[in-house]
C-alpha cells in the first residue's frame, strides 16, 4: 500500500489562513489502513484545525467527508456540490489523490499528509519500505526481498562492507536487505544464485525515463 | 599486459605491491595535496586518491590524481570513483578525461553513506553499484565500448582496475568471499581490502578465497592501517560498521602510556603485515594512514617493503 503521515498542524493552518470554508476529504483506501487519511484521521483534523483557528479568533466551517477512493475520476466526480460551497479543499490522501482532486477542480487544494513509500506492515502500528516501483521486478531472483528499495545504497550484487549483526550501516532500525536476501537464499537452498551477477539496471522503466503511465488497450475508453 | 599501470607491472613481476592512501583536502589547495603526497614518494607502487570520502565533500579525486601525476615525486595515481555521486554517463565522462590525463589505474567503489557526511540532505545515486561498474570499466577497456554499447572513439582507457573488499563485514565470511568472486568475474584486476584488525578472520576469508582459486584471478593486496591512539582504537571498534578491531590490540594500546601510543600503532601494525605476507594468496598491502602519510615509510622501511621496484 502507500503509507502517508499526517503534516505538521502548524503548516496545515498556514496553507489555510486565507480560507474560512473547507472541504476536508479523507479516501477510504491505502490511508485510512496506515491511519493517516481515512474517517477518523478527518474526524480528528478537523477538531484539531477548528480549535486552533477558534484559539485565534477564526471561526472555520470545515466539512468532512472521506470518498472511496480518492484517486479515482468516478468517485472524484461525487463532491462537486461540496467543493462548490467551500473556498479550499484540504485533502488528507495520498499525493494521487491531491493531485486528483486538483486536476478536477478550480479550487485550491492542500495535501494533509507526506506520502511516503510503498510498504507493508511490519506489525501493528508500523510500516516499513518493500517497493520503490522500479518498472521491472527483480524479487524473483532476490529471494522476493527488494534491494532496491531495502538496501540504504540500492545495491543488486551483495551487501556493502558496512553490514554487521544484520543490520545496516545507517541506523541499526533498519535491517541489511543483503543479509535478509542470504538468509531467504539458504533457506530455499538457493546460495548459489547469488553468484549470478545482476546487470546495471535500466532505469527507463522506473523514473528514469520520465513520467510514467500504463495504457490497457483491452479497457481503455 | 592489459594496461599500462606500475602497479599492474610491480604485481606481474612478483614483487609483493604497495599501495598508500591520500586524501584530498577540503578546499582548492593544491598546495596541501603535494605536502601530503611528498610523503609517499618512492614508498609505494600506487597512491589511493579518495573520493569525498566519509560522505564529505573533497577536491575531486580526479583534480588531485592530476595534481600527484603532475607534482614531479613519480607517484602513480589511483583514481577512486564512487557510484554514491556520479551516474554512469558522468563516471565514464571522467574515466576518459582521467585516461587522457595519464590516470591508468582506478578503484570501483559504492561509497559510504551521505548520512555519514556533511551533506546528509543529498541523494545518494547508485545508478550503477560497485559491481556493475567494474563490468562497465571492463567492458570501456576491453571492448571498447560505453556502456550503453556505442563504441569509444580513438583508444580506449586502458584503466588497471580495482575493487574493494570487507572480510569482516554480515552476513558471514563465505558471502563476503563470494561477494569477492562477483567482483573478479566483473573485472577486478585487484582488490584492496578493508583494514584487517582480526588476522584470524582474514585468514578463514583467505582460505574460502583460495578454495575459489580467486587468489589466481586477482591481485589482493591486505589493507592495514597503523593505529595512532587508544581512542582512534575504540572508535573504530565501536563506531565504524563492519570494522572488526579485536579487544586485545584496543588492550594493548591502552596499556601503553600516551605519548608512546603512536609508536605501538605502527609497531603492531608492522606485526599484523609480518603476519600477513606468510598467508597465500596476498599479492601485497594497501597502507591506509589516515591522516598520518608521513608514517608510511616508516612502515614500509619496517616491513621490509623498500626499496620499491623501479619498472
Amino acid at each position: 500500500m502507500i503509507t502517508a503521515e499526517r503534516k505538521p498542524l502548524e503548516e496545515l493552518l498556514g496553507y489555510i489562513a486565507p480560507y474560512s470554508r473547507i472541504l476536508l476529504l479523507g479516501c477510504n483506501e491505502c490511508v485510512t489502513v496506515c491511519a493517516a487519511g481515512g474517517r477518523k484521521e478527518v474526524g480528528l483534523l478537523a477538531s484539531a484545525l477548528k480549535m486552533a483557528a477558534r484559539k485565534s479568533g477564526k471561526e472555520l466551517q470545515i466539512v468532512e467527508h472521506t470518498l472511496e477512493r480518492q484517486c479515482d475520476p468516478e468517485y472524484v466526480e461525487e463532491v462537486a456540490s461540496m467543493v462548490a460551497q467551500a473556498d479550499a479543499v484540504v485533502s488528507m490522501a495520498c499525493g494521487c489523490g491531491v493531485q486528483q482532486m486538483a486536476m478536477r477542480y478550480a479550487k485550491p487544494v492542500f495535501p494533509a499528509l507526506n506520502t511516503k513509500f510503498m510498504g507493508g506492515s511490519e506489525r501493528q502500528g508500523v510500516w516499513d519500505e518493500r517497493c520503490a516501483g522500479c518498472g521491472n521486478c527483480l524479487l524473483g531472483v532476490t529471494g522476493g526481498i527488494c534491494p532496491i528499495a531495502r538496501c540504504a545504497k540500492r545495491l543488486m550484487n551483495g551487501p556493502c562492507g558496512g553490514s554487521a549483526n544484520g543490520v545496516c550501516e545507517i541506523t541499526p532500525d533498519v535491517p541489511c536487505a543483503w543479509h535478509l536476501i542470504w538468509e531467504r537464499l539458504e533457506e530455499l537452498g538457493q546460495t548459489e544464485d547469488y553468484l549470478e551477477i545482476i546487470p546495471a539496471k535500466d532505469w527507463k522503466t522506473a523514473q528514469g525515463g520520465g513520467p510514467r503511465k500504463i495504457i490497457r488497450e483491452d479497457l481503455a475508453e | 599486459m592489459k594496461t599500462n599501470s606500475n602497479l599492474e607491472k610491480v604485481l606481474a613481476a612478483g614483487h609483493l605491491a604497495v599501495t598508500a592512501e591520500c586524501g584530498p583536502p577540503r578546499g582548492a589547495m593544491p598546495d596541501k595535496v603535494r605536502e601530503r603526497a611528498a610523503f609517499l614518494e618512492g614508498v609505494c607502487d600506487a597512491v589511493n586518491v579518495t573520493d569525498n570520502q566519509t560522505a564529505m565533500v573533497r577536491m575531486s579525486s580526479l583534480s588531485a590524481s592530476v595534481i600527484i601525476k603532475q607534482a614531479g615525486f613519480g607517484l602513480n595515481p589511483l583514481l577512486q570513483m564512487v557510484s554514491r555521486d556520479r551516474n554512469r554517463l558522468s563516471m565514464q565522462a571522467d574515466i576518459l578525461g582521467a585516461y587522457s590525463l595519464g590516470i591508468d589505474t582506478m578503484l570501483c567503489l559504492s561509497g559510504d553513506h551521505t548520512k555519514f557526511g556533511d551533506h546528509p540532505n543529498a541523494m545518494n545515486v547508485h545508478d550503477l553499484d560497485s559491481i556493475q561498474m567494474l563490468q562497465m570499466v571492463k567492458g570501456m577497456r576491453d571492448e571498447g565500448k560505453f556502456q550503453g554499447g556505442q563504441d569509444i572513439k580513438g583508444d580506449p582507457p586502458k584503466m588497471f582496475i580495482g575493487a574493494a573488499a570487507n572480510p569482516f563485514a554480515g552476513p558471514n565470511v563465505q558471502v563476503r568471499a563470494m561477494r569477492l568472486a562477483k567482483k573478479v568475474r566483473a573485472g577486478a584486476d585487484f582488490i584492496q581490502t578493508q583494514c584487517i584488525f582480526n588476522v584470524d578472520k582474514f585468514e578463514q576469508w583467505m582460505e574460502i578465497v583460495r578454495k575459489m582459486g580467486l587468489h589466481k584471478q586477482t591481485a589482493i593486496l591486505a589493507g592495514v592501517t597503523p593505529i595512532k591512539s587508544v581512542g582512534a582504537a575504540r572508535y573504530m571498534q565501536k563506531k565504524v560498521p563492519g570494522m572488526d578491531v579485536p579487544q586485545e590490540i584496543v588492550d594493548r594500546m591502552a596499556a601503553t602510556p600516551k605519548e608512546k601510543q603512536p609508536e605501538e600503532g605502527i609497531k603492531i601494525c608492522v606485526e599484523m603485515m609480518e603476519r600477513i605476507k606468510k598467508i597465500e594468496g596476498v599479492s601485497g598491502f594497501h597502507i591506509m594512514a589516515i591522516e598520518w602519510e608521513e608514517k608510511v615509510a616508516e612502515i614500509c622501511e619496517k616491513a621490509g617493503l623498500l626499496p620499491r621496484p623501479q619498472l
